[in-house]
């Protein structure tokens, strides 16, 4: 062992997994954690840490795990984040934390992400949960959305001794956590719950069913309920199709549709009442994250799944893992390939799908090279389930609905990186209801940024 | 948890709920909706708000046992819970928006189809609270199915009663109606609101088109969210795709693509009637058919 490479992680047999919701990757147990631990060169400037949005002291927390003082490594993770069961499983540790990491140079880059899942996972077998030391102040803070980015400033406003209120508009707590990312990538009750618990542990009240902007607006929240400022953390859950023919067929439905009936829904289980078309033969249109879970969760309901994405593997906006996994579980890919239009049947199901084939060309805005079709190159696919993957934006719903709440073209809320300050005084925002779709991490630095932003602004008013 | 404050059965297979959602009471309109879920496993199901009491915080909904989750629904009793109660959901009626004064020189014709009273009862409610009378066609198949007639009679100008089988008031469909009402008694309307099953809702705005009838009708198609996340209740409008819970559920009848919201409607039917076999049939049956 020459420390040059990651001890491995256990995960389920592709072939097993492919049909069962189970955790797709099984984690470290204690040994491997020290031994891989063992591995860190607890760096005097740790390059990970810059890699890191919501900044964790990575060398400390990781140390600890070595010394096999796992209670430690939790108190110094919980220091910086609110939801580490989650980022262990869910960041892109490549391009974060472990693309920074100096052991990366020369061989694997210490699995910070899986070390952080491993310590998270303890503290929740261990019943360790974050202390709770909280002055309360008595100032009452609304928080919409409860999310990533709304878990983690009601957290932070928490700790400083507000009193926090999260509304939510669906009936569970957790936003993409509950709706979007499936079962096998992060399990609803073991990891996302327990973290929803440890926030309401710190004091934070939830309140589902509420949709805010439809009956209750921000501006009641703060003129008539109450409450001095407001964290708008809403998520971007509109959900974009082709604009292709046939694409109102029975069987087309966005990714969004398919993951919350579910995910939130949980219609994988035999005994929930919501449906689910499983479907035969599946395309999903997409090539992100949101498409990878689409496409695995169809294939554990049992179909035949295809994914069209119009440029290479190479623009895979998809983390490397995911596309990993599914490959391994057996999804298929036709790359540079595009729909044009969705064939349907007599009685309004979709029956296939027409495809141009693609090539790249000069490179775009964007700097990826714009995929351009190549004329007569059509054929058709058949399908009988189409799945739209093709991005997300903000919900028009809160902005429209609050006065002097501004937005950019885009329809994201303007808001300041460092703070959440929006254009209206007196509310903050962040995640991706400013970015658009983006990452947990950086959801839950945005819900950092505005719980500083709330507390200067409480404090400012205090003067 | 949602407190049952009364649960009725006001007609065969037709069920009427007072609610206790304060948040919901304090800002829902005429037009507007809720979904409620009964428990953990249940569904999220869509019911458009019947009557409301801002000051008792109460919503009462009317709904029809037609599949697995309205059957469970009906089982809940008074002092019962409904684990989620979310609202008020859509658009609301367009004349709630609309300035007053324009909305008093209007002439309304309500059509109301079936289960599709309940919804129009706000309304015609609202109207009359504003001082304005209209015209109320109330359609079913039989004289058992006819519901909320009292109270509709109380706040509309005219009422008729209708029935497909002659067993109650008129006899014949509700299109029929409104073609003696518009052509027999010259009757002139600015505006005519069709709420009922789509299938009526499409042969009054075949009608409503020919007698140059501006129609606004009520849109049910399968739902999730509601809240504009999933897209589950595409339709299309004119030539653009709309989504019902957010945009509507309320649009311009003539321009409503019924065929297609139909076909849609049925997306989950074989599904569904297994889910319904399971709940009637039990342990007997589950798992053997999914
Ligand atoms: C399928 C899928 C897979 C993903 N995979 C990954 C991944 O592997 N790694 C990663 O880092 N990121 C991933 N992402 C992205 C990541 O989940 C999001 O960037 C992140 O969740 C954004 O957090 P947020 O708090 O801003 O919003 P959200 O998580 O979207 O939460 C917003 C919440 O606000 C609620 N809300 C909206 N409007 C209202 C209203 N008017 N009133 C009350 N409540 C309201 C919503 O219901 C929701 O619960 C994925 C996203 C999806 C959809
Ligand atoms: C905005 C909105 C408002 C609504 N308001 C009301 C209301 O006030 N009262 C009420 O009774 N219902 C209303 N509905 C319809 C109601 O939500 C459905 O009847 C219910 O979800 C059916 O659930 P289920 O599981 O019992 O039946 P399902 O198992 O879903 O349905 C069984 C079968 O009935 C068909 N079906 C579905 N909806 C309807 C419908 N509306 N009419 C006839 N057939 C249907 C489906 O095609 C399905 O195959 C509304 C729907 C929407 C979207
Ligand atoms: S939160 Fe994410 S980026 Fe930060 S250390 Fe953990 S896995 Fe890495
Ligand atoms: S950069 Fe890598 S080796 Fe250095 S402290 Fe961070 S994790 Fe340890
Ligand atoms: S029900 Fe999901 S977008 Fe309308």
């Amino acid at each position: 062992m020459n420390g040059m490479n990651r001890i491995p992680v256990r995960e389920q047999d592709p072939k097993v997994r492919a049909s069962n919701f189970e955790e797709v990757c099984l984690g470290y147990n204690a040994e491997e954690a020290m031994e891989e631990a063992a591995r860190c060169l607890n760096c005097k400037n740790p390059r990970c840490v810059a890699g890191c949005p919501v900044s964790i002291d990575i060398p400390r927390f990781i140390q600890h795990v070595k010394a096999g003082e796992f209670k430690e490594a939790y108190d110094v993770i919980t220091e910086s984040s609110a939801l580490p069961a989650v980022c262990g499983r869910v960041c892109p540790q490549e391009s974060q934390c472990e693309g920074k990491c100096v052991r990366g140079i020369k061989g694997d880059p210490v699995a910070i992400g899986k070390l952080e899942r491993f310590v998270a996972d303890w503290a929740a077998e261990n019943g360790v949960v974050p202390e709770v030391k909280n002055p309360k102040n008595g100032h009452k803070i609304a928080v919409v959305g409860s999310g990533p980015a709304g878990l983690t400033c009601a957290g932070d406003l928490a700790k400083l001794g507000y009193d926090v209120t999260i509304f939510e508009a669906l009936h569970e707590p957790g936003g993409v956590l509950v709706y979007g990312i499936p079962e096998f990538r992060l399990p609803k009750q073991k990891v996302v719950a327990h973290e929803v618990e440890n926030v309401k542990r710190l004091g934070v009240k939830i309140e589902t069913n509420v949709v805010i902007g439809k009956g209750t607006t921000i501006d009641e929240l703060l003129d008539e309920e109450g409450f001095e400022a407001a964290f708008i953390g809403s998520g971007a859950g509109l959900p974009r199709f082709m604009g292709i023919p046939g694409e109102t067929a029975n069987g087309v439905m966005s990714a969004n549709e398919y993951l919350t009936r579910s995910n939130l829904m949980k219609a994988f289980r035999d005994d929930y009442d919501t449906p689910i078309n499983p479907g035969k033969k599946v395309i999903v249109v997409g090539g992100g994250n949101v498409a990878m879970d689409a496409a695995r969760t169809a294939l554990r309901l049992g179909a035949e799944v295809h994914i069209v994405y119009r440029r290479s593997e190479e623009e895979l906006p998809a983390r490397a893992e995911e596309v990993h996994h599914a490959k391994e579980e057996g999804v298929i890919f036709d790359l540079l390939q595009n729909p044009t239009e969705i064939l349907v049947d007599e009685n309004g199901w979709t029956k296939g799908c027409k495809i141009i084939r693609m090539e790249l060309g000069e490179p775009d805005e964007s700097g990826r090279r714009r995929p351009q079709e190549i004329p007569g190159s059509e054929y058709v696919m058949e399908a009988d389930t189409i799945i739209m993957s093709l991005g997300t934006s903000p919900n028009p719903l809160i902005a429209s609905t609050t006065e002097g709440l501004e937005t950019n073209k885009r329809g994201c809320i303007i808001a300041q990186e460092d703070n959440g300050k929006s254009t209206k005084d007196g509310v903050y925002a962040g995640g991706d209801a400013v970015t658009g779709a983006a990452t947990v991490i950086l959801a839950m630095q945005a819900g950092k940024a505005g719980a500083r932003g709330i507390d200067e602004y409480i404090k400012s008013l205090e003067k | 948890m949602y407190k049952i404050l009364k649960a009725e059965l006001i007609a065969d297979k037709i069920y009427l709920m007072d609610v206790e959602a304060p948040r919901i009471a304090k800002y829902c309109e005429p037009g507007q909706f809720i979904i409620a879920k009964i428990d953990e496993v249940g569904e999220r199901i869509p019911l458009t708000i019947c009557d409301f009491d801002r000051e008792k915080g109460i919503v009462t909904i009317v709904f029809q046992t037609v599949g697995a989750s309205t059957e469970r629904m009906a089982e809940l009793k008074e002092g019962d819970f409904f684990r989620d109660f979310t609202g008020p959901l859509g658009q609301a009626s367009e004349f709630v928006k609309d300035d007053l004064e324009e909305v008093k020189k209007r002439k309304y014709l309500f059509v109301a189809g079936g289960v599709g009273t309940a919804p129009v009862y706000p309304q015609v409610k609202w109207m009359h609270e504003h001082g304005i009378d209209v015209d109320v066609i109330v359609g079913a198949k039989t004289k058992d199915l006819i519901i909320l007639e009292k109270e509709m009679e109380a706040v509309a100008g005219n009422l008729y009663v209708t029935t497909d089988d002659g067993s109650y008031g008129r006899s014949g469909m509700v299109t029929a109606v409104i073609e003696d009402l518009v052509q027999n008694q010259s009757k002139k309307y600015d505006v005519c609101v069709a709420i009922g099953p789509v299938i009526m809702m499409k042969f009054v705005c075949l009608l409503t088109k020919k007698l140059e009838l501006p129609t606004i009708v009520s849109m049910n198609p399968i739902m999730v969210d509601g809240t504009g996340m999933c897209g589950a209740c595409r339709i299309t409008v004119g030539d653009e795709v709309k989504f019902a819970c957010v945009d509507g559920p309320e649009f311009d009848g003539h321009l409503v693509h019924f065929d297609e919201a139909m076909k849609r409607q049925q997306m989950y039917k074989t599904q569904e009637g297994q889910a319904l076999l399971r709940l009637r049939e039990g342990d007997t049956h589950k798992g053997n058919c999914k």
